[in-house]
């Protein structure tokens, strides 16, 4: 709703040709969320499969995963930001293991990262269009059902509780993160690993590339 | 006709108020308080400094002057010259820049009336500006090498601008004999794209070793080290064993010095070599617009406020990219893109009367040793206090030890930072 607000407040403005200028807050948001932009996509919506996009993603989320890459295995460090800080809720983040990231997340301040999450956070997913296997994606959609949908809720749409967005998210980058998590490389609540183990028994491995043909064929 | 023509183009294109009849020009007056910027250059730099004033103000009124209608980014061309990609997929057309509202201008900028604030074409037109981007990229130092000048380039192809140059190299390498020598000649520092040369062994020598196993790669490097080194050696080892013989500078007493295209040869102060396919990469200096503008210093390079990209020399114009001199990033793509939308946010701030806010930088820089084996460079920058350069605050290389996977992954994060840094540029 507020998104809807803003966009058409910008949109009179536009028509209006009336010279908007940036609150300051926006300008420096932006000028942070600008170096992620040439990476992460236009809004966080990226065009480039490997690369998530981070639009529409709980800002704690957000937080979580770049605290995480910031304070590499120092759980101590999260734990004060999460004590110091009201609007930061713990999420199951250590250990989050990346290429890249881990090097550059040790850049920003808490205080950034935290405008960063915010502004990603705020724009609305573009779900691209992607090759999928029609089978694999009915099939990864009783998956879904049966094990994911309880906590990714409308098909995967929704960042509630925190959770990543995976509706129209990224085959590569979904496979990447499953792995992580299968490996023990990236931190999953207790409830999630149960699940997981429970598909892997039941489903076969073969069950996450069903899920990702799934939440590939979601384009709206 | 031909100027009518392009008029018309200029016209459809961007809403330009050029006026004027045949033979003579009026250049674009400012009307009322509307704020002109004019872009010189629509790369890596440009392209996206253009895009983010826009973005950030759309009353600004923004020209963007480049020489070439489609543009061949130099990153992923290595690729192209590796056989592993069509030229095609590195072209990109300015149509998705004109739909920002962004007056597209395909000529090439020879003048800046820096008194008159005012830029003129080789066409003949003249484009007044309240602020002024220069971002021309670089230009060669030809001669430098003695007996490398622009018609050497075309049997001994720099290869160092893509496009045509690309496509040349690629086909000399395809046309090669197997057991053939393929001599890469990297030049002193700085210049554009310090791990672009041993990317570019990296290449080659993946296409060699599936085609033309027999062949060789000697790289006679005007420096005795160079960027990712231990990276890329231990890439070279890992799959080019045998094939790559690198001679640092201190080992030819600074590498070539003198090349003769008619037979194949180059040399340096000890020796002289014969060779099938010769990649020689020049020495470099900013573009010839910053040059002609006089925004270089006794370097070649742009000397400039690193909170804003403003020309120390100059005021008024900014300089952002390889030919400014940003102390402390390297003379990347992705380090151009980010000092672009410094630039663009000191730029609409300025012509707003209102603070900008605290620069940052970012550079990601990925080089492609094989189609399953990536290795990059990032880092996070931010202005020091005293202006005096721009620190990196946390950055690194990829680990030593990283897994296969990890290595592979990075060429997938490489392929999608293409797809978005292109996006960013002109989508």
């Amino acid at each position: 709703m507020q998104i809807t607000i803003r966009l058409t407040a910008l949109l009179l403005l536009g028509l209006l040709q009336i010279n908007y200028v940036m609150a300051d807050q926006d300008a420096a948001t932006n000028m942070l969320a600008d170096t992620c932009v040439a990476c992460h996509g236009k809004d966080g919506n990226s065009v480039g499969p490997a690369i998530p996009s981070l639009a529409g993603m709980s800002p704690n989320y957000l937080m979580g995963a770049m605290l995480a890459y910031k304070y590499d295995d120092d759980e101590d460090k999260l734990d004060s930001v999460i004590e110091s800080d009201t609007d930061f809720e713990d999420i199951e983040a250590f250990p989050r293991y990346s290429t890249i990231m881990g090097r550059l997340a040790k850049g920003y301040t808490e205080e950034e990262i935290k405008l960063i999450a915010h502004y990603f956070s705020s724009e609305t997913p573009v779900r691209p269009t992607q090759a999928f296997d029609s089978t694999n994606a009915a099939q990864g959609k009783k998956l879904h059902d049966k094990y994911c949908e309880k906590c990714h809720e409308d098909e995967g749409r929704l960042a509630d509780d925190d959770t990543g967005v995976l509706a129209g998210q990224w085959k590569p980058f979904f496979l990447y993160s499953m792995s992580d998590f299968k490996q023990g490389h990236r931190a999953m609540p207790k409830k999630m690993k149960k699940k997981l183990d429970e598909m892997a028994e039941t489903d076969g491995p073969e069950a996450i590339e069903k899920l990702a043909d799934y939440y590939s064929s979601i384009t709206e | 006709m031909k100027k009518l023509n392009r008029r018309d183009f200029i016209k459809l294109g961007g809403g330009s108020i050029v006026a004027g009849t045949a033979g003579v020009s009026i250049p674009n007056i400012a009307i009322g308080a509307t704020k002109k910027v004019v872009v010189i250059g629509g790369g890596a730099g440009g392209a996206v400094a253009a895009k983010y004033i826009r973005k950030a103000d759309s009353s600004i009124d923004v020209t963007l002057i480049e020489t070439n209608k489609d543009y061949h980014t130099c990153f992923m061309s290595n690729e192209v010259i590796g056989g592993n990609r069509k030229i095609e997929t590195i072209r990109h057309s300015y149509e998705g820049i004109k739909k920002h509202g962004i007056n597209v201008v395909h000529s090439k900028a020879t003048n800046v009336d820096i008194d008159d604030k005012m830029v003129t074409t080789e066409s003949g037109d003249s484009f007044a500006y309240d602020r002024l981007v220069v971002s021309p990229g670089i230009s060669f130092k030809w001669g430098s090498v003695e007996g490398y000048d622009e018609a050497a380039s075309e049997i001994m192809p720099h290869a160092w601008k893509a496009g045509s140059q690309t496509s040349l190299l690629r086909k000399q390498i395809e046309s090669m004999k197997d057991g053939g020598l393929v001599i890469i000649a990297p030049p002193a520092n700085p210049f554009r794209c310090p791990p672009g040369p041993y990317e570019r062994v990296c290449q080659i020598a993946h296409y060699l070793k599936h085609n033309k196993p027999k062949s060789k790669i000697l790289v006679l490097d005007a420096k005795d080290k160079f960027s990712k080194q231990g990276l890329f050696t231990q890439g070279w080892k890992a799959r080019y064993d045998g094939m790559i013989d690198w001679v640092p500078a201190a080992d030819t007493g600074g590498g070539i010095t003198s090349v003769d295209p008619s037979n194949m040869t180059v040399n340096t102060d000890f020796d002289e070599y014969k060779a099938d396919v010769v990649n020689l990469i020049p020495p470099q200096s900013a573009g010839t617009i910053a040059i002609a503008a006089g925004l270089t210093d006794d370097s070649g390079w742009c000397p400039v406020d690193l909170g804003t990209f403003e020309s120390k020399i100059h005021a008024g114009v900014h300089v952002i990219g390889d030919a400014s001199i940003a102390t402390g990033m390297p003379k990347s793509g992705y380090a151009a893109n980010s000092q672009a939308k410094v630039c663009a946010a000191a730029i609409v701030a300025s012509l707003n009367d209102h603070e900008m806010a605290d620069p940052s930088y970012v550079n990601t820089c990925y080089s492609l040793v094989a189609p399953d084996y990536g290795i990059s460079v990032a880092a996070v920058y931010r202005l020091a206090e005293d202006r005096s350069k721009i620190a990196k605050v946390a950055g690194g290389l990829t680990p030593g030890d990283a897994s296969a996977d990890a290595l592979q992954r990075e060429v997938q994060y490489a392929y999608s930072w293409y797809d978005n840094i292109v996006a960013d540029m002109f989508g």
